[in-house]
């Protein structure tokens, strides 16, 4: 190990617009180390990564590779100077082959027989000698997505990259895939490459890297050996506060259930089965938390509850009607006509359109409520009345209707959807991910709200995979693993328990839960 | 990229009005490439189309068959759809115009038989709208390759219809009989004598156009059906999450669009022609969509870019009189020019226009 | 019987030759991601540039060559809108038809004012027939004869270059670099980005060929097809190309046989007009003139087979702010 760092970059800067992305960003990373980048959504993590490897161009600052100063104006330059990315959202062309996608910018010449037939040869020794198994001619869209990613890996190495880009990696996969992917990151580093792992989750610093870097408000704020520090104070530093999620609440009382779901299975488009067999109930007065790994079939939950998405079997009681989900065609209008309110995931994809005024989305989904129109007319009056009334109550700023919500801040949008959702006063409230890209402030007033909700004697399902905040949210937790429900616990479960059943352990009160979630 | 913020007047003046200016310099060009002055040229056009009453009656005609195809564009656009059929819906929908005069001409007063025409020709054009759309919404097949289809289809569809079901008895013209009085709408100038609309075919379909406007005004901005209109087109994903129908939000908007551009049709078969003949359409349906991205898919928007074309069109066959270099082709050519800055190239003068309105504020923000 | 199977496919193969130019031309732009429908305006500004350059100087190939000039110069604009400046693909390829119909009868009745046609082409301005070796001696031989000497031998230069485009284009997608980067670039041009190649470049280069391919298809047109350009002469060819393209479901070969069945329904037309079938009656022509686009929306209603276009087909790249 040489002592020249593998990759510095000195005071980078990088604006979009008004938007400071990278503020002044010092970092070192030492050759044949696994080198952490933590930091919540919006840290600016990605961005400094795109930087490094030639996607955006930095306003100002340095990048030294091998301690000398290059200019990285695109991916080609990156390439070249031996720094590979895996990307979040894969780069890779889905009806191609293996073997296409690999030699794809790097074919050696004008005619491609060549270079593939290199490739083919270079992936049958990169597999020997990193245990990288993929079949070369399989095509990418039948692979599932952890061989995907390994494929995203073998372009990087066929390209003889010395520094490997990670790019949150896990977040599409289960447990024992991130698992494997550590491994394979060990031997990398072994080998002598440097490897930049970029997450928000603390459990794979821990468990992967050897020095870690904390990004907060697209500030660099410290660097630690992982051996010398905790997840407590990698926290800290990650939100700037003791992020310890306190919500003020009284202890459930929870009456008679309002929502009881049975055996409930949802297929997706590609055939794939991805909610199996779930059965719970919520009751009048309690909050119930989904914990689960994203992607394992809580976002598709919630969407068939909200009826978004098609179930292909099963039977949800609401107020005492029984439907059958696997033949209804009850769509989400119906389901807000059974007194359902749902806060969906995403915002942005779902919950606004961001290019209409304020006061038009504070009835989205609600257009055709008699309190808003007169005929087949809209009463404009009656819904800017309406939407002057939210802004007040749930302090929504700037207050006026009239903006487009793709100028209010996160929080504030959020705080617009929480409120049209909330105000109808629903029986039962589908909550998705409630705080995600949302200010501290704007949390903690959401979080509130939901109690107050709950206090009124709403039933409330809650899905995250904050864990935090499911904790401090929830009466009753439900685990999703797998489009499992694979375990319950109370409001006082301990941490570590719930994580070993988002990553699929077996749970030993199995019996005793299958009883109590009926 | 959200850093393009500017200020109203800038997005729906400024910028479309150097979008024009572009269009127009170009053709100045095309004039100057034939070997005629371009400034001789526009005082011909403008005093052809609005400088004597006749000529504001052509261009007024004119017009009227471009608010009805602009505002079936429009009407689509605000779903985000592309319907580019309109020639194909306006060309089927003279058959409703014909088959309401054609029945009720020798019995009942134009009156009369008006309403019917409007039904009959939205009908039509509704029709044919109905299959492109069924498939875009269940089959997801591209609303906008499917239209171009049907144009097609159309045309082979009512020449065979004129040349064997429809033709008068006896003749060789692929044509109805001329309908008699009860199938055709009085003229402007009839109506109103002293505007010296002269031998303009100006007709009552104006009206009908602009009550089109306000309807579609009142559908798009003011009903629940726009609502989810805009709100389909907007985000197709948040418009399901609020539970519209993706199914039947397209398929009424085709419907809808569809219809408008059927209507056309009684312009130009009760108002000016008086029978059902080939071609009529010849590429009113096109120039719907220069409309419609003219005047940003809204009713005044419509209205003020179906005039100016309407004045093109008038005023280049006034040109082509006066100078025969320039052949009434010229105006084909202005209309490319205009679809094609004020359509696909529309941000080309974005990025500089928002570097000069940006700088004042972002010093003003690195000072303090 | 024979005679008449063989003279129709002759004429099938005369018919066909510009569709396939220009469906060749379309799936370059389309696997690249750039969605075409100003075939047409390019395949009418090309026969103008060709039947004019080739009645001034008496050269068919140097006619060609100001085709391909034409309809590279318009696939440049169509280029300029939708790939540097992210315009709306459908709004340009609009443009596109309107200005080359527009331009091609203004300049036409300036310059020659035939009143849009392009004067009579001198000898050597038109690509000949060309006779195939024993073409001559082989003709009274049954059935070979037909099938050398008429349907195989007598057409001009382009009609084979066009069948041989077809090998070379399926060579050049599946078997070159830069077939392999057009149709990355068609289908995820992230990929092809991160990749280190301009996605900017290589769509250029795209249209660029399709630009070419379409100036060939219209120089058939109007120096070897006929001799001389005439007011609207790809009347709707182009669109009976992207059809084509759709129904040959962007494949090479596909193309082909796409654009010999659309040719092979326009020469039947042509050969059934005012004909009785047995049993049937007369077909009205207007029907064969409908069908090319009666089975495109079939194909594409998902009937008989799914036609998937590329996945980034009408979209704009646009690097993302993450």
């Amino acid at each position: 190990m040489s002592d020249t760092p593998a990759i510095e970059l000195r005071k980078i800067n990088k604006r979009f617009g008004p938007v400071h992305a990278n503020k002044d960003i010092d970092l070192v990373v030492k050759k044949g180390s696994i080198h952490g980048i933590i930091g919540e959504n919006g840290a600016g993590k990605s961005t400094l990564m795109s930087i490094l490897y030639g996607f955006y161009q930095a306003d100002e600052g340095d990048i030294l590779v091998d301690g000398k100063k290059v200019t990285i104006s695109d991916s080609k330059a990156a390439i070249g100077l031996g720094i590979g990315m895996v990307h979040q959202h894969f780069m890779l062309v889905d009806n191609f082959s293996v073997l296409e996608n690999v030699v794809l910018g790097a074919e050696d010449s004008a005619l491609l027989s060549g270079g593939i037939n290199r490739a083919r040869t270079e992936l049958k020794r990169l597999e020997d000698e990193y245990e990288l198994r993929v079949d070369p001619d399989a095509l990418i869209q039948d692979l599932p997505v952890g061989l995907q990613q390994r494929v995203e890996i073998l372009k990087a190495l066929y390209r003889s990259a010395e520094v490997l880009i990670l790019d949150e990696p896990t977040g599409v996969l289960t447990p024992p895939e991130a698992d494997h992917l550590f491994k394979i990151l060990e031997v990398l580093k072994n080998e002598g490459k440097t490897v930049l792992l970029i997450t928000h989750k603390l459990r794979e610093i821990m468990a992967a890297t050897d020095t870690v870097s904390v990004m907060r408000r697209g500030e660099m704020v410290a660097t630690r050996e992982t051996a010398s520090t905790s997840m407590e104070e990698l926290a800290e530093l990650m939100v700037g506060r003791s992020v310890l999620l306190r919500v003020d609440k009284k202890p459930a009382q929870p009456k008679a259930p309002v929502m009881e779901v049975e055996n409930l299975t949802v297929t997706d488009s590609r055939g794939v089965q991805v909610v199996k067999d779930v059965s719970f109930i919520v009751c009048a007065g309690e909050i119930v938390g989904i914990a689960g790994v994203s992607g394992n079939g809580q976002s598709e939950l919630l969407e068939t509850l909200a009826g978004i998405r098609r179930a292909t079997r099963g039977t949800l009681k609401i107020n005492g009607e029984t439907i059958d989900l696997g033949t209804s065609t009850l769509d989400a209008a119906d389901m807000r006509a059974k007194s359902m309110g749902h806060v969906p995931e995403d915002r942005h994809r779902m919950g606004l359109i961001n290019s209409f005024s304020e006061y038009e989305n504070s009835i989205l989904g609600y257009h055709r409520d008699p309190a808003y129109s007169r005929g087949v007319l809209m009463d404009l009056a009656a819904i800017k009345k309406n939407a002057v009334a939210e802004i007040e109550k749930y302090d929504i700023r700037p207050p006026n209707p009239m903006l487009k919500t793709a100028n209010f801040s996160g929080g504030n949008q959020q705080k617009i959807v929480l409120a049209r959702e909330i105000e109808r006063d629903p029986e039962v409230l589908l909550v998705g991910q409630p705080t995600r890209g949302v200010d501290i402030g704007a949390i903690e007033f959401i979080h509130r709200r939901i109690v107050e909700m709950r206090d009124a004697g709403k039933g409330i399902l809650l899905v995250s995979v904050e864990l935090d905040e499911i904790r401090a949210l929830s009466d009753r937790v439900l685990v999703m693993f797998d489009g499992k429900i694979v375990g319950e616990r109370g409001s006082d479960a301990d941490e570590g328990e719930l994580g070993l059943l988002m990553a699929g352990v077996e749970d030993n009160n199995k019996m005793a839960v299958e009883g109590g979630a009926r | 990229m959200s850093a393009g913020q500017l200020p109203r007047w800038v997005d729906y003046g400024l910028i479309p009005f150097l979008n024009l200016a572009a269009a127009f310099l170009v053709s100045g060009l095309v004039v100057v490439l034939i070997g005629e002055n371009p400034l001789d040229a526009v005082q011909l056009l403008v005093w052809g189309s609005v400088g004597y009453g006749e000529g504001i009656g052509f261009t007024l005609f004119y017009a009227t068959n471009f608010i009805f195809t602009g505002l079936a564009v429009a009407v689509a656009f605000h779903a985000g759809l592309f319907n580019i059929g309109g020639e194909g819906q306006a060309y089927i929908g003279g058959l409703g115009v014909a088959f309401a005069c054609l029945a009720l001409d020798q019995i009942v007063p134009w009156y009369i038989t008006l309403p019917f025409a409007i039904i009959g020709s939205s009908l039509m054009g509704a029709a044919w709208a109905f299959i492109p759309a069924w498939l875009q919404a269940t089959r997801g097949s591209h609303v906008v390759i499917t239209t171009i289809m049907f144009n097609f289809i159309a045309s082979s569809l009512m020449v065979y219809l004129l040349n064997n079901a429809l033709k008068k008895p006896g003749s060789m013209q692929p044509e109805t009989r001329t309908f008699e009085a009860g199938g055709r709408l009085p003229f402007l100038n009839d109506i109103f004598p002293s505007f010296g609309f002269g031998y303009a075919p100006v007709n009552l379909s104006l009206f009908v156009a602009l009550a089109a406007c306000v309807l579609v005004w009142v559908l798009i901005w003011r009903t629940k059906l726009g609502f989810e209109i805009r709100s389909f087109g907007a985000n197709a994903t948040a418009a399901v999450y609020a539970g519209i129908s993706p199914v039947r939000t397209i398929v009424i908007t085709m419907l809808i669009s569809g219809g408008l551009a059927g209507m056309m049709a009684i312009n130009e078969i009760m108002g000016s022609q008086h029978r059902l003949l080939i071609d009529f359409v010849t590429g009113y349906g096109f120039v719907g969509i220069a409309v419609a991205l003219m005047g940003r898919a809204h009713p005044v928007g419509i209205v003020l870019a179906s005039i100016l074309f309407g004045m093109l069109y008038q005023g280049g066959a006034e040109l082509s009189f006066e100078m025969p270099n320039i052949t009434r082709d010229m105006i084909i050519v202005i209309q490319g020019l205009v679809i094609l800055f004020a359509g696909a190239l529309e941000h080309m003068f974005r990025p500089a226009i928002v570097k000069l309105f940006t700088p004042s504020r972002a010093l003003a923000a690195k000072e303090a | 019987m024979f005679e008449i199977v063989i003279l129709t496919l002759d004429s099938t193969v005369r018919l066909s030759t510009p569709l396939l130019l220009a469906c060749l031309a379309g799936l370059y732009s389309e696997r690249s991601g750039v969605v075409d429908i100003g075939l047409e305006g390019k395949m009418l500004g090309a026969a103008f540039g060709a039947g004019a350059v080739a009645y001034l100087t008496g050269n068919a190939w140097i006619g060609l060559l100001a085709g391909m000039a034409v309809s590279i110069g318009l696939s440049l604009i169509h280029g300029f809108a939708s790939i540097t400046n992210r315009g709306n693909q459908i709004v340009s390829g609009v443009a596109i038809n309107f200005l080359a119909a527009g331009l091609t009868a203004l300049l036409g009745q300036t310059w020659f004012r035939q009143g849009g046609r392009t004067p009579s082409l001198p000898e050597g301005g038109r690509f000949r027939d060309i006779i195939l070796p024993y073409a001559e001696e082989l003709r009274d031989v049954p059935v070979i004869g037909g099938l050398y000497s008429e349907l195989l031998s007598g057409h001009n230069i382009l009609v084979y270059a066009a069948f041989l485009a077809v090998p070379l284009t399926w060579w050049v997608l599946f078997r070159t670099r830069f077939g392999l980067r057009l149709r990355a670039v068609g289908e995820n041009p992230a990929a092809v980005d991160t990749a280190g190649i301009s996605v900017t470049w290589l769509r250029y280069r795209a249209v660029i060929a399709c630009g070419a391919l379409c100036g060939v298809a219209g120089a058939y047109l109007s120096i070897a097809q006929s001799s001389g350009f005439i007011k609207d002469m790809t009347a709707g060819k182009g669109f009976i190309a992207l059809a084509a393209l759709i129904f040959a479901k962007w494949k090479p070969a596909n193309a082909m046989f796409a654009c010999l069945l659309f040719g092979f329904l326009d020469a039947v037309a042509i050969r059934m007009q005012g004909q009785k079938l047995p049993g049937i009656g007369e077909i009205p022509v207007q029907f064969f003139q409908a069908l090319p686009y009666i089975l495109t929306v079939i194909l594409l209603a998902g009937f008989i087979g799914k036609a998937i276009p590329p996945k980034a087909a009408g979209i704009p790249y646009l690097k993302e702010r993450s």
